[in-house]
């Protein structure tokens, strides 16, 4: 015991600080986070008590979980799963088929994943699967034999539910749900998605078969509750294997939350989106920085993870651009100023360049006319312009109309930070008539 | 075997015999004695009389069975004004799918079932008929013969009476025949003959058959020539039979003094000549055990044999009664080609050499067979083989108890069988064998009927029979049974059908504990309630539709309209299971319910596959089903079943053709369907909607539509499902149906949110503890369910989301449209932050912030890669986003 303690001890801190970040990534990826989701109590408890009715009663249901993009639907099911496939009888009893409207993209692939998922493809000895309708009865007869006391329960769970109403006639879903109303197998049928409307997309003999029970999950909690959940995913469990290490990492994650630049990012973020999948992205970004020389997350490293998701993608991209094509951008930005964001062509901007060379000779090399197309080209590749045709109608290119997808303060902006930028092109681009 | 009829395309001229023998002048019908029928290429004529048995030009390639009741004109002269009344048989494929495993055994080929329904349309057009059949009536446990090449015979042993199988009342099959059950077997003009050659060179269809009836031809190459000898010899037979004719009726008649008449004894009665000949049988058992060397043949010794019967026949009529109740199916013997050998020769020496007044009784009765046999084409034929009870007995004992000591020589004489059985003289050795085979088979089949069935073991003998044997079936050498027959009425058992299920739970489910578990129970949708109320006036009119069709034995379609959860599907289940229960309380012909619903197929054209497959359980491709359809219900069947079709969500089997609503309803209209159609849609007007005129005719005007439940209906649906258990005050039941009714009418919300409201009164109740749903929890139901989540969602969502919402409607203000490109309203959007005081965001997560409203629709937005130029426009009313804001 004591050895091993010892070689606990041992561990390095290099070590201690590659497991930590192991363990921090998985919850950030793949959603594990520890405990009950936060302030969904009720939610949670809904949920559970409707499983365990299908897993322990043989009652059927279906029910639907709304929330926007990110605020713990897929968490809340698979914790209350969780839970329930803990008690023992329950785990042997529940069959769970998962389903995707991202994958499932129509019934018959449905069809055949729920037939997989249920290990029904052996029973009919290893005969592959041959038409859709014989796949459909099958299914149905399969659930038909079934009943309420004496079949294991089903749990149907479909994500991106709304896609699954988008199916022809929304047979799978008539049919899910008149099994879960009538006595035939039980079975619940869940579905996750983060359409509000999505009853709307529910045929009506589809809707009256569905129970019509929603939870919604809006993600209505506080700041407060924010740093909670902050420093809750951040720390370290009880049980990591370096005991003192993870103290040492939960005290600094402590006084993490204390800074006050950490509470203004926070705040900042927050204010943008109550989404936990963005807060991971920037958590994740800021445990990337710590290595063996940088033990801890500082505020510093909160601070440029913020800065990196929050930056514009687009003003990145003109930072990059040369000063041809930075020249072009800003005669496009005249153009659609003068017209008032009419599209134009490449002849109306080459014109505009002209214009601007003629003035400044001294200042702006001139460029060939194919050179120029050369660099509209490359604009058009970064998809900082777009035509307003699709690929198929055939105009000359220097004709073509396009059109700027930049906002003008993206632009004043990204000159300003662009590294030796001629002052003559900043002057032309301020000014309201080159 | 009957398969070939109807693909007989040659010509039967149809004349009546003699003169009209009765003539019924109030509806001018002639009743004749006989018809003739002459085929043509053909120079032979066949007689067909009243009291044969017949086949009838039937569907699917299968002729009808039927008996021969009366024949007469209608006197109008035209093509088809011979008619015939006929008492039905059925065979094993004719009854109805779902009702086939109530035989609980595996059906003979030649097995047919006297039809007991009533009503059924008995009068048949004459010039269907195609030829005579022998039918002979077995005892319920007997085996079915195995005489070799007897194709030509069927065996009644049960009748059919739509929902069970019951031993045949052989009163009834006397009385409805008026005459007695021999045929007339006076008119022996071999009249099945031409007509079987004929059928017979084209029953060759089946890859098998050629090898087998070969083979057959092969082994009984003997028995079939001496009937033929037999049947040449005929002439002097049928000098005898009228008054063997006279003489049975007598002795039907009268019964013998101091025995009760119980159904065995009519049945004793009736198979006198059975009787004699099982007599006969047992004689020649006993005395073969007797003799010390089995090449001792009767054959040689006719007069023996006849001089011993009566004394045997005394003792066994008590055997008989002694017997009458018993359950016994042991090993028992068949020694059928014994005693058509013994017979055969015993009559041929009767005719020969006249009969003595002491005997004549015997000897009559053995003789009505014999004519039916020689009739029957020269076959040896059924009632001979006959077999009842008390011949089984003693024979079964005799033969238990050597078959042991046969075993062994049986095995080594096995490689000589052959040989021996062609060989016309030596007849008893080969009889003998067949005598212990038969009954050593019969065991076996015996024990694999109780045993797994599978991998019976073979004896080595069946190395002879093997190709086409299956374990259970009895007969070995029922003639014709080829493989393209027998599967037919046994598809279901193909692995194709095999039918999975969902694994059953290791543990129980457990019964609701409490009065609001137990409420909820209830409450379910799936629960099946006692009775529907509410819906009597329905219930009424489609249950008297329905019985009207099945008792008149027509077919119609019903439209039934109504918004969903109004209790369509419901109701018609509930007339079903009334309508079945008045069939099996006999006050309605059965009728058999099969149900589609368009959201269960995947295309329109499977509703033929479904339909065929419950029907028939047949397989098919959907063009194959329609065309097998087609002509199931366009030919005249009048022994089938009333279709009772429920066709559910109709709209789905909309196609451009609307074939399949054509068909559908186009069926019921033909005369010989008997097809009753119910079809369930939401809309009212779909067949003026959607229907093209040619289907919406044929749909007809009997409709009906189910009004949404009103608040009253809907309390008393919550009502009497919950009867009595008292979960739910007054008020609260009353808020939910009125509320519901007011929304849709729908009752399954309404059963959805009273359980939701037993689920949130538990949760309450394990903190206050009133057990009762109260007005509060219906309320917190219906707001979960029936609140629009906009506004919460608004009020949840993340400031600069709010912000972003805020700038739409200003933008929307600006420029006096409901619509704008994301620029815009990012420009506002960066307005807004300023106002606020927030940092102004970044163009990147300006549009993610738009994006997330759009994927909850809070927004309607064009796909993302429009960028800046994304029209934005809002899901929700700008008051509600104004109002949310503010509270907010």
């Amino acid at each position: 015991m004591s050895k091993r303690k010892s070689k606990e001890n041992c561990l390095t801190h290099g070590e201690c600080i590659s497991q930590a970040q192991r363990m921090l990534r998985e919850r950030f990826c793949h959603q594990k986070i520890p405990g009950k989701p936060f302030g969904v109590e009720s939610q949670h408890k809904h949920l559970l008590e409707l499983l365990k009715r299908t897993a322990v009663h043989g009652e059927s249901n279906s029910v639907l979980i709304v929330g926007p993009r990110g605020a713990g639907k897929t968490m809340l099911l698979n914790c209350v799963l969780n839970e329930l496939l803990e008690v023992k009888h329950v785990q042997e009893n529940v069959l769970q088929v998962q389903l995707n409207g991202l994958l499932q993209t129509d019934d018959r692939i449905a069809l055949k994943e729920i037939t997989r998922q249920l290990h029904l493809e052996n029973v009919v000895g290893d005969k592959v699967f041959g038409s859709f309708a014989e796949n459909l009865a099958f299914l149905l007869e399969a659930l038909k034999k079934g009943d309420r006391s004496s079949s294991r329960p089903v749990v149907f769970i479909l994500d991106e539910f709304d896609l699954f109403a988008h199916h022809k006639n929304q047979t799978l879903l008539y049919n899910l749900f008149d099994v879960s109303q009538s006595a035939q197998t039980p079975v619940a049928v869940i579905g996750l998605t983060c359409r509000l409307d999505v009853l709307e997309l529910l045929e009506k003999r589809v809707k009256s078969r569905f129970s019509h029970r929603q939870i919604h999950l809006l993600s209505s909690f506080r700041f407060k509750q924010y740093l909670e959940i902050f420093k809750m995913q951040l720390s370290l469990p009880e049980d990591f294997t370096d005991r003192r290490f993870a103290e040492e990492w939960n005290q600094n994650i402590k006084s993490l939350c204390e800074d006050r630049s950490v509470e203004d990012v926070l705040q900042k973020h927050f204010c943008s989106s109550k989404d936990f999948r963005s807060l991971h992205m920037l958590l994740m970004l800021a445990l990337s920085r710590v290595t063996v020389s940088h033990p801890a997350i500082k505020p510093t490293d909160l601070l440029e993870a913020s800065r990196l998701c929050t930056m514009d993608s687009k003003a990145n991209i003109l930072h990059g651009l040369s000063v041809l094509e930075l020249c072009l951008i800003i005669a496009m930005k005249h153009l659609s100023d003068i017209y008032d964001g009419e599209p134009f062509n490449f002849q109306m901007v080459h014109n505009e360049f002209q214009k601007f060379i003629q003035r400044k000779s001294h200042s702006v090399h001139n460029f060939e006319k194919p050179v120029v197309i050369k660099a509209f080209e490359h604009l058009h590749q970064l998809e900082l312009i777009k035509p307003m045709e699709g690929p198929s109608v055939r105009t000359q290119k220097e004709y073509q109309l396009v059109k700027l997808l930049l906002d003008n303060s993206q632009i004043m902006d990204a000159l300003q930070k662009y590294p030796q930028c001629p002052t003559d092109v900043k002057q032309w681009a301020t000014s309201a008539f080159g | 075997m009957s398969r070939y009829f109807t693909r007989l395309k040659k010509r039967r001229v149809y004349s009546w015999i003699g003169g009209p023998s009765f003539i019924d002048r109030k509806l001018k019908h002639m009743f004749y004695e006989g018809l003739c029928i002459k085929t043509d290429g053909n120079t032979n004529t066949g007689c067909i009389r009243p009291g044969h048995y017949i086949l009838i030009e039937g569907d699917e390639d299968r002729s009808y069975v039927a008996k021969l009741l009366k024949l007469y004109d209608d006197g109008t002269g035209t093509r088809s004004s011979k008619h015939a009344e006929v008492q039905w048989f059925v065979r094993f494929h004719e009854v109805p799918q779902n009702k086939r495993k109530r035989l609980g055994r595996d059906p003979h080929p030649n097995e047919v079932f006297l039809y007991e329904i009533p009503n059924c349309d008995s009068d048949i057009d004459a010039e269907t008929i195609i030829t005579t059949v022998q039918v002979q009536h077995l005892e319920e446990n007997s085996p079915f013969p195995a005489a070799q090449s007897q194709e030509n015979s069927l065996y009644v042993k049960l009748s059919w009476d739509g929902k069970s199988f019951s031993p045949v009342n052989l009163d009834l099959l006397l009385q409805s025949g008026g005459k007695p059950v021999l045929p007339a077997s006076s008119h022996t003009d071999s009249l099945p003959k031409p007509d079987l050659d004929v059928s017979r060179g084209l029953a060759v269809d089946s890859p098998s058959r050629p090898t087998r009836s070969a083979r057959q031809q092969h082994s009984s190459t003997s028995k079939y020539s001496q009937s033929k000898e037999l049947s040449d010899r005929q002439p002097s037979n049928v000098i005898s039979t009228p008054t063997a004719r006279k003489k049975l009726q007598l002795s039907n008649s009268v019964k013998p003094p101091g025995s009760k008449l119980t159904r065995d004894d009519v049945l004793a009665e009736l198979l006198d000549e059975d009787r004699a000949v099982s007599s006969l049988e047992a004689e020649v058992t006993r005395r073969r055990a007797l003799a010390s060397k089995p090449s001792s043949s009767p054959s040689k010794k006719p007069r023996d044999l006849c001089i011993s019967l009566s004394p045997i026949r005394g003792g066994q009529i008590t055997q008989d009664h002694q017997l009458a109740n018993g359950t016994q199916i042991g090993p028992r013997l068949q020694p059928e080609e014994l005693v058509k050998r013994t017979l055969k020769r015993e009559s041929r020496a009767e005719s020969t050499e006249g009969e003595t007044p002491s005997k004549r009784k015997d000897s009559i009765k053995i003789d009505a067979p014999l004519d039916i046999l020689i009739e029957d084409g020269g076959e040896v034929g059924g009632p001979v083989v006959a077999v009842t009870p008390r011949s089984r007995r003693k024979s079964a004992q005799v033969s238990s108890a050597r078959i042991q000591q046969q075993l062994n020589y049986l095995n080594r004489k096995q490689s000589t069988d052959f040989d021996v059985d062609d060989d016309e003289e030596d007849v008893f050795l080969p009889t003998k064998k067949d005598l212990k085979s038969s009954s050593e088979e019969e065991s076996e089949s015996v024990t694999g009927r109780r045993g797994s069935r599978s991998a019976v073991p073979r004896t080595p003998r069946s190395s002879r029979k093997a190709p086409s044997r299956t374990p259970a079936k009895t007969p070995n050498k029922t003639p014709r049974r080829t493989p393209s027959k027998t599967p037919v009425p046994r598809t279901p058992r193909t692995p194709r059908h095999a039918t999975p299920s969902i694994p059953s739970r290791t543990q129980p489910t457990r019964k609701p504990g409490n009065v609001l578990e137990e409420a909820r129970a209830r409450l379910h949708v799936s629960s099946v309630p006692e009775s529907l109320p509410c819906r009597e006036q329905e219930f009424q009119d489609i249950f008297n539709f329905v019985e009207s069709k099945v008792m008149d034995g027509t077919g119609g379609c019903m439209y039934i309209s109504g918004v969903p959860g109004t209790g369509k599907t419901a109701t018609v289940h509930e007339v079903i299971r009334c309508l079945h229960h008045a069939a099996e309380q006999d006050e309605l012909p059965s009728f058999c319910f099969i149900e589609i619903n368009g959201m269960k197929m995947t295309a329109p054209h499977q509703a033929y596959v479904q339909i065929l497959q419950m029907l028939t359980g047949q397989k098919a491709t959907a063009e194959h089903a329609a065309a097998l359809l087609e002509k199931r219900f366009s030919t005249p069947a009048p022994k089938r079943e009333t279709t009772v079709l429920l066709v559910d969500e109709l709209d789905l089997l909309w196609t451009r053709k609307q074939n399949v609503m054509y068909n559908l309803f186009d069926w019921p209209t033909r005369r010989q369907a008997k097809l009753v159609v119910l079809a369930i849609a939401n809309t009212m007007d779909l067949p003026e909607r959607i229907m093209i005129n040619r289907v919406a005719s044929r749909l007809g005007l009997t409709r009906m539509s189910f009004q949404p439940y009103s608040y009253k209906q809907l309390q008393q649906i919550i009502t009497s499902r919950l009867n009595r258990v008292r979960a739910f005050e007054d008020d609260a039941l009353q808020l939910v149906s009125r509320k519901v009714a007011a929304l849709s009418g729908d009752a399954r919300r309404c059963l959805d949110i009273c359980r939701r409201a037993t689920e949130i009164c538990e949760f309450s109740s394990q903190r206050s503890g009133s057990g009762l749903v109260a007005m509060s929890h219906v309320m917190e139901a219906l707001d979960e369910m029936f609140s629009s989540p906009y506004i919460t969602a608004i009020r949840c969502a993340s400031v600069q989301e709010q912000i972003f919402l805020k700038a739409v409607i200003a933008e929307f203000r600006r420029l006096g449209l409901e619509e704008a490109t994301f620029q815009q309203v990012f420009r506002q959007h960066l307005a807004l932050c300023r106002v606020e005081g927030l940092s102004p965001v970044c163009m990147s997560e300006g549009l993610t912030t738009c994006l997330r409203l759009g994927a909850c629709r809070l927004l309607l937005l064009e796909s993302s890669h429009r960028d800046l130029h994304l029209r934005v426009r809002l899901n929700v009313s700008q008051d509600d986003v104004l109002y949310a804001l503010k509270e907010g």
